[in-house]
């Protein structure tokens, strides 16, 4: 008895002493792109410059659940686009900056003036066969009807993309494709198309050498880069801010080009690296960026990993067993708590974040990014269901012997619970807790649809950045990790199902 | 000492006992027999407090059993059940010390009362410290009878006790039972479908059909006295089969 109890005491500490202590002054947030990364990590050596310690959690997600992010206050400050507030956060198609900063005032969110670039759509040829056609303009493209086009799904469908694109200009083209849009660069360079839709700091207009074609009638709206972050911030560390806003007109487009496309393609190159190095050549900031071996990232992102899993599992076994308990003893109960969990099991991990997003805010936890109670909640829920109807089963499959014998000698309810039919039912409820295990580790990989880390995050930037590599590097550990976590459970058989038992079976 | 007075159980539409008034006195040993289905477990079920009549009372020493001292009472009878109904989770002593531990007795006393049984049932020492696994059908049934006896009850209940044994072993068995049963002196209320064993245990016999007392007496009132031809007819079926065995 006493055993369990400091077994159990053990198993929440395990999972709930936190990995650290450090809190940060400023947490820096980013979306999930490289553009974003590079500027999320500019603000955060801009914060440490200012001497205020800064956090960054990476590729958080969409637009949606960064901007929740920082009305919650999971992050202070994140780099952000005028067309996107205006067309995603607010709604509405203005872009007028001054009604915007006020719109965002009222939800307690600060706008800064924009960056320097603008990140919009764009159309785009080889430089070669522009200047061949002379076409320097999306006008220029009138004189040419023969021209075949190939543009991304999202484009295609878009309010702002194709649709209106060729009323506004009347262009009078009839062959355009869909296509992916990492595909498109390609057929491009292959010459199977001659026109593709480009952002305007996309780093491949440097790797493949295209012209971009200028919105001579002003079609496209604007994607001025600029800060958003929360109103307590200046309040709070005024030094920070200043340190921040230097970065107000301070980055062009093509310095933002380069910085994406090296990137993107240098080897070794990583998003640090790179707005470090910008930092020191604009305001002579240096800062010493840690060489991440492949080895030393597997570390980090096992940690993150185990970090989700431990947090998750341990009291998703604790919550489970007493379930599966009391669909045991109480039939009817039984019936809602089985059907419970297993409609759990069909809600989409996506759908599941957004849905616990409110739910982790109002209780004050970290709701996104690293040590993300939100993505801890969603596995936790996850794993339930088969430890709930294992040990369901194990208790409702005990043999009706046993049960009467159990009976006939007297023994009071719990003692029973305890000493026959759990121990009993031991085997049914540790293959349970070992599938919810095994499920647990490949499930955590969600929590990198929230910056949550873990083996998720290269598989979701390898799928990103179409780079197989990547994806294994997370692919795999997760798969190691899976099976070592199986083995372990076959290995704690010895210690929890009763050696009696474990002679039956043979 | 046991008193069942318009006892009756119905599982849903089957009328599994019908109202039965029976007396059990101090050590007298009784053997219910019958065809199977005929309510000799479900009579031991209830008497045991194990399911609980549909009408009627049951008083034991002239205190009536109800659902605030049904625990207290099953630990004053001792009940054997068919295959030993050992826990396969547990060895062979902490099986038949079970109740004792759940009671917090001192263990010393645990081990001089083991000591005690061992004895009794012809068990060596080793075979305690097995799992159930790990021991023969006859020496899983003489655990079971240690089992049932741990807190001295006043009343001993089998459930076919010997049904699943092979032959040989079943006679040694029934011979060690006897011996163990006279050795006690207690009231003992045994279920069994074999009229042989009925003879060879029984003080008096109770017959039962279709959940009803078909009669009860000794043996030979039962042979002499029929109530029933029915009686006769069951006695005699199984007679037939071993015809010179007398016990």
């Amino acid at each position: 008895m006493i055993r369990w109890i400091l077994f159990i005491i053990g198993m929440l500490f395990l999972a709930f002493v936190p990995l650290s202590w450090q809190r940060s002054k400023v947490k820096v947030g980013s979306k999930k792109f490289t553009e974003s990364v590079i500027l999320g990590e500019m603000l955060r050596i801009l914060c440490d410059d200012a001497g205020v310690s800064a956090q960054h959690s990476w590729e958080i997600g969409g637009t949606k659940l960064v901007f929740e992010a920082l009305r919650n206050g999971d992050i202070d400050v994140y780099p952000e686009y005028t067309g996107t507030i205006a067309q995603e956060i607010l709604g509405n198609s203005t872009v007028d900056f001054a009604a915007m900063q006020t719109a965002l005032q009222e939800l307690g969110i600060q706008m800064s003036q924009p960056l320097g670039f603008n990140n919009t759509y764009a159309l785009g040829m080889t430089r070669q066969h522009a200047d061949a056609l002379q076409i320097k303009t999306v006008s220029d493209l009138l004189r040419h009807p023969q021209l075949r086009f190939g543009f991304s799904n999202e484009f295609v469908d878009r309010e702002d993309g194709w649709k209106n694109l060729q009323s506004h200009y009347e262009l009078p083209h009839q062959e355009v494709t869909g296509l992916d849009h990492d595909l498109a660069y390609k057929q491009l360079e292959l010459g199977a198309i001659d026109v593709i839709d480009v952002y305007t700091t996309d780093a491949k207009i440097n790797s493949y050498d295209l012209a971009v074609l200028k919105d001579d009638l002003n079609y496209f709206p604007r994607y001025d880069a600029v800060l958003l972050y929360r109103d307590d911030l200046p309040d709070r560390s005024p030094q920070a801010v200043r340190s921040l806003l230097r970065l107000q007109g301070a980055i062009s487009e093509s310095e933002m080009i380069d910085a994406n496309s090296r990137a993107e393609t240098e080897a070794d190159v990583s998003e640090p690296r790179v707005a470090a190095d910008w930092l020191e050549a604009r305001f002579g900031i240096v800062t010493e960026v840690k060489r991440e071996t492949l080895l030393a990232r597997l570390l980090q992102r096992t940690i993150e990993h185990l970090d989700l899993v431990r947090r998750s599992f341990l009291p998703a076994i604790l919550l489970a067993v007493p379930l599966g308990i009391a669909a045991a003893k109480l039939p009817r109960l039984g019936q809602v708590i089985l059907a419970s969990v297993g409609i759990i099991q069909t809600i989409p991990a996506l759908a599941l974040l957004v849905l616990f997003m409110p739910v982790v805010a109002a209780f004050g936890l970290v709701g996104v990014g690293l040590g993300s109670s939100t993505a801890v909640a969603a596995l936790l829920l996850y794993s339930l269901l088969p430890i709930v109807r294992n040990t369901h089963a194990g208790l409702v499959g005990i043999s009706s012997h046993h049960r009467e014998a159990a009976l006939a000698l007297g023994l009071p309810p719990t003692f029973r619970l305890l000493h026959i039919e759990l121990p009993l039912a031991s085997r049914s409820v540790l293959a349970g807790i070992k599938t919810a295990a095994v499920i647990n580790v490949g499930f955590a990989t969600l929590g990198a649809l929230i910056g949550a880390g873990g083996y998720g995050q290269p598989i979701l930037k390898g799928i990103r950045l179409n780079d197989l590599s990547l994806i294994l590097q997370g692919a795999i550990p997760a798969a190691i990790l899976a099976l070592a976590v199986q083995a372990a459970f076959e290995l704690a058989e010895r210690w929890f199902v009763p050696k009696g038992l474990r002679l039956s079976q043979t | 000492m046991l008193e069942l007075v318009g006892v009756s159980k119905r599982y849903g539409s089957l009328r599994a006992l019908c109202e039965t008034n029976l007396t059990f006195g101090a050590e007298m040993v009784y053997v219910v027999v019958g065809t199977s289905g005929c309510g000799k477990s479900t009579l031991l079920k209830v008497a045991l407090g194990l399911a609980r009549p549909d009408s009627g009372t049951i008083t034991f020493d002239g205190i009536g059993i109800n659902d605030t001292n049904v625990l207290s009472y099953r630990q004053k009878i001792g009940y054997v059940i068919q295959d030993g109904g050992l826990f396969p989770h547990l060895t062979a002593r902490d099986n038949v010390t079970l109740v004792a531990r759940q009671l917090k007795w001192k263990s010393d006393r645990i081990a001089e009362r083991v000591q005690v049984l061992s004895q009794l049932v012809q068990l060596p020492d080793e075979a305690l410290d097995r799992f159930p696994a790990q021991l023969s059908g006859g020496q899983q049934q003489r655990i079971g009878i240690m089992r049932a006896l741990m807190l001295d009850p006043d009343v001993l209940m089998l459930d076919e006790p010997l049904g699943a044994l092979d032959p040989l072993i079943r006679h040694d068995l029934q011979v060690d039972l006897k011996r163990i049963i006279q050795q006690l002196g207690k009231t003992v209320i045994m279920v069994t479908h074999d009229v042989h064993e009925a003879a060879f245990f029984a003080d008096e016999v109770i017959l039962m059909r279709d959940g009803q007392v078909l009669q009860q007496g000794t043996m030979e009132q039962l042979l002499s006295a029929p109530v029933d031809p029915f009686v006769t007819r069951f006695i005699r079926a199984q007679r037939s089969v071993l015809p010179q065995e007398a016990s």
